[in-house]
């Protein structure tokens, strides 16, 4: 079982560095899809099938999304001006960044044997007090249920933030220009010449 | 522990991207990829050797249930987080579209010269 996550998770950070280093966007799109779709397998045998499920929803929906933003529009990479003291100093700081996390890791509980104190109460009175056989759904719904209320509403916040960015005309109409008013007449307003209204009558009669 | 430092460097792929890249949308999928790094780390905190998920099916004794099972309280705040991921993800596609619209380019560098 080991293996199975030693060999997903090896192939998340393949996939994503062909996201990262692909010159072609819509092919580093895909291959972030790639990797939230091996990360949704991941999540299925870590025990976490509600997770997984979602996982594959949300990542369909960011795929569509994306690909939306790229395919019509101007897809091709940027190679002048490179940083290279961005990319310099951060890849100094991540060096240390993974030598502070190493340091760091020491310190959490053993991969597989989690502490788990507050859990075994859930588990235990979860069946009992909520009445959801689905764990996981029990306290989503029921002991953290102001939790989701708040989740909808940052989710309704955000839905209305991009909403309000692209919107592409103002709710107020524009005012009328004035244009012929005070500026330069067109030239069917000017007043006609005299040749010109013999030229009308001449027709009109 | 080496499982909990490949996902770290997952995470520090993802802010690499968002630093040293220029393009736009490469920013978002970096950031993308660091959210799928935290949401597998807290995930992977709860995991337990040989774990079942967290659903009593019928026939089930109750307290070999709580005996096997995975810890339940970090998918909670996960399935909650993936979900807020979504939309804040929308509302960078929709600034950075507008921002096209308006210099049509996605080069970060190109926007900011345009403004000093």
């Amino acid at each position: 079982m080991l293996f199975l996550f030693y060999t997903l998770l090896i192939f998340c950070i393949i996939g994503s560095i062909i996201a990262i280093e692909a010159r072609n966007i819509l092919a580093s799109v895909i291959s972030a899809g790639v990797v939230g779709m091996a990360l949704s397998i991941l999540f299925l045998f870590l025990g976490a099938p509600d997770i997984a499920i979602t996982q594959v929803v949300v990542e369909i929906i960011v795929l569509i999304v994306l690909i939306r933003s790229t395919v019509s529009l101007d897809n091709t990479a940027i190679t002048k001006h490179r940083d290279t003291f961005a990319i310099l100093s951060s890849l100094i700081f991540f060096g240390l960044f993974l030598v502070f996390a190493f340091m760091a890791f020491q310190g959490l509980p053993t991969f597989g044997e989690p502490i788990m104190s507050v859990g075994r109460q859930y588990l235990e009175n979860s069946v009992n007090q909520t009445g959801a056989s689905n764990v996981v759904m029990g306290i989503l719904m029921d002991y953290r249920a102001y939790d989701t209320l708040g989740e909808a509403t940052v989710i309704f916040t955000a839905i209305l933030g991009a909403f309000v960015v692209l919107r592409a005309k103002g709710k107020k109409k524009k005012e009328e220009s004035d244009k012929i008013r005070v500026g330069i007449p067109e030239k069917e307003d000017l007043p006609m010449s005299l040749d010109q209204i013999e030229t009308s009558s001449d027709s009109t009669s | 522990m080496l499982i909990y430092f490949l996902n770290s460097i997952l995470f520090v792929m993802g802010l690499y991207c968002l630093i040293a890249k220029k393009h736009l949308v490469k920013k978002i999928i970096g950031m993308v990829i660091m959210e799928y790094a935290i949401n597998l780390f807290i995930i992977l905190l709860g995991y337990k050797k040989g774990g079942i998920p967290p659903i009593l099916l019928p026939g089930m004794e109750k307290s070999q249930f709580v005996q096997q099972s995975v810890d339940p309280l970090p998918q909670v705040l996960v399935l909650t987080s993936i979900v807020i991921g979504l939309s804040v993800m929308a509302l960078m596609v929709a600034i950075s579209l507008r921002l096209y619209e308006k210099y049509k380019t996605f080069d970060m560098s190109e926007i900011r010269r345009l403004h000093g």
